[in-house]
């Protein structure tokens, strides 16, 4: 009895030994993190609370700055864009990159897959600084958008893109399609190297075409890469600055503003820090409701 | 492979538009980067006489070589203490199961959705209070911290398959926590770590919202954001921001055609566990 009681207590004593020095193990990570990410969040929610100019003393306004944001336009308006960047930066890229990975999968081995592979990447390891300040060129009323449609004729549409109140936004999405095309199109290919080459054979050799391969393999089987996608680039539609700031900085107007651009506006320039802060908790807020059913959806009897 | 000609052959060309869809961009701003300076030319073409003297006004009003050793020096204070730091992390997570691992888990998970402009403005202000604003810190501090969500999801991945018996054969043998972390499982995570690592340094050198937020001088920024502030100052002299871009983008071009193989399955690999 005496033994055995002296054993559970060395026994105990041994486990939380471990414990502490595993914990130990997470604790500059935790501290970290707690600092610098937990903290400010809490923060986030706290001053979205307040008015505050971020220098003098700071009014409690409770809900008000979260009223104001349904209730004005302009930022109200940065949401409904964040979801139109999603049809740009995330429904075409996977759309198109399904379609156009599966094209290259029955065609494209060897040497000019690989390559392609390499170049396609391109856009995903550059700055999305640089992304915007090329196409913020080219989309510019002399530059290579413009001189190609003048060459193919249709030089009556030509315009400075990303100055225009009806077309900035598509053109800021037409650099997310450059940017994250290309990375949908390898990853969705790397998906299909993984599914067993003999039903793609049996397929054809009952004469199934690009169509019924495609309907019947490639898109149920590649279920979870594009989840993968979808994730990927609905985060960076829905978090999207680097692009908006520098090709149009949320303009003309507000046709472009997304809540990246417009959390920075109002925080930094306004010094409406409170209303920044609630902008900035409904934007963490829509990620999280936006992704939650992706995963779940593409994780659902996926593998 | 069963695939009739003309297929092939539309497959082809599907591929190569793509590629040039993909290069046309980098190949404009070249050409556009060589006129001279404070014209506007058209999208694409060639120069009558070609400005190279353009990249070496860039290279100096850009001050390249400030801007290098700051980004550089940026990147080896981020990516090797944020290894450590969520390999150890994952280690204990993953491996050690410690009591609390799985709301650890939870907690550090929970932040890979969260948008870095959604707590920003705390970290701007906290930053204020502790002095380091519009330093190298600054960017520092809150990227290694931004990074552990990813990094421990990473690494715990790594840990949590490994077999037990491994551990089990160390401390019969009397191996402390720590030989088992750094003798023994450390050497067998080489290709993990290196993964993150590459991933890291790529975010880091690329990182813009930080660095334009929290520090105001260009020279003690990462890449990304000193190309921000060229764009700023430059905007209207198209080939000068154009070459100025292309300088800024060599390094990362080099780094990608090195170490392409790894670089693109490392973040193949980080999207798809992430």
């Amino acid at each position: 009895m005496a033994l055995a009681v002296s054993q559970q207590t060395r026994l105990s004593k041994r486990v939380r030994r471990e414990t502490f020095v595993g914990w130990l193990f997470v604790l500059p990570a935790l501290l970290m993190y707690a600092v610098f990410v937990l903290v400010p969040l809490l923060l986030t929610i706290l001053y979205s609370l307040y008015r505050w100019d971020g220098v003098g003393p700071a009014t409690w306004v409770g809900l008000k700055n979260y009223v104001t944001i349904f209730e004005v336009p302009d930022l109200i308006g940065t949401i409904v864009n964040a979801f139109w960047l999603v049809v740009f930066f995330s429904f075409i890229p996977v759309g198109l990159g399904l379609v156009v990975a599966s094209v290259i999968h029955r065609v494209a081995t060897g040497r000019l897959g690989a390559i392609a592979r390499t170049v396609l990447f391109l856009p995903q390891v550059i700055p999305l600084v640089a992304a915007g300040i090329i196409w913020g060129w080219l989309l510019a009323l002399p530059g290579l958008i413009n001189q190609i449609l003048k060459a193919v004729g249709l030089g009556a549409i030509t315009r400075a893109w990303l100055g225009d109140f009806d077309w900035a936004l598509p053109a800021v999405g037409l650099v997310g399609i450059w940017v994250l095309l290309g990375f949908c199109i390898v990853l969705l290919l790397t998906g299909m190297t993984k599914v067993d080459p003999a039903l793609y054979e049996s397929a054809r050799i009952d004469g199934a075409g690009w169509f019924r391969e495609f309907v019947a393999i490639t898109v149920p089987l590649l279920r979870y890469e594009i989840g993968v996608c979808l994730t990927v680039t609905v985060i960076a539609a829905l978090a999207a600055f680097d692009i908006v700031y520098v090709s149009t900085a949320g303009g003309p107007g507000n046709a472009t503003s997304v809540p990246g651009i417009q959390i920075y506006v109002l925080a930094f320039t306004q010094r409406a820090v409170g209303l920044a802060c609630a902008l900035a908790v409904m934007l963490m807020a829509l990620v999280v409701i936006v992704i939650l059913p992706i995963q779940w959806l593409s994780r659902e009897g996926a593998r | 492979m069963r695939v009739a000609r003309g297929e092939l052959w539309a497959g082809r060309g599907l591929l190569l538009a793509l590629m040039a869809f993909t290069i046309l961009p980098f190949i404009s701003i070249f050409m556009t980067a060589l006129h001279p300076s404070g014209t506007v030319p058209s999208g694409l073409e060639w120069p009558t006489n070609p400005q190279w003297g353009n990249f070496i006004e860039a290279f100096n009003v850009a001050e390249m070589p400030a801007l290098l050793v700051s980004s550089t020096f940026i990147v080896l204070a981020v990516v090797p203490v944020s290894l450590v730091i969520s390999t150890m992390a994952g280690f204990a997570i993953g491996l050690l199961r410690i009591l609390g691992a799985p709301v650890l888990l939870f907690l550090f998970v929970f932040g890979l959705t969260l948008p870095f402009s959604g707590i920003i403005i705390p970290i701007y202000f906290l930053e204020r209070a502790l002095g380091i604003y519009n330093t190298r810190l600054a960017i520092v501090l809150p990227l290694i911290a931004l990074y552990m969500p990813f990094a421990i999801f990473w690494m715990r991945a790594h840990f949590v398959n490994m077999p037990t018996e491994i551990s089990e054969a160390a401390r019969v043998d009397g191996a402390t926590t720590w030989d088992l972390f750094w003798h023994i499982h450390v050497p067998l995570a080489r290709a993990p770590i290196a993964s993150l690592g590459i991933l890291m340094s790529i975010w880091t050198w690329n990182q813009f919202l930080l660095a334009l937020v929290l520090v105001e001088d260009p020279t003690q920024r990462t890449m990304a954001g000193a190309l921000g502030a060229f764009q700023g100052h430059y905007a209207t002299d198209v080939p000068l921001l154009c070459a100025g871009t292309i300088l800024i983008l060599v390094p990362t071009l080099v780094v990608f055609i090195l170490f392409q193989r790894q670089i693109i399955t490392a973040l193949l690999q980080g999207s798809v566990k992430g």
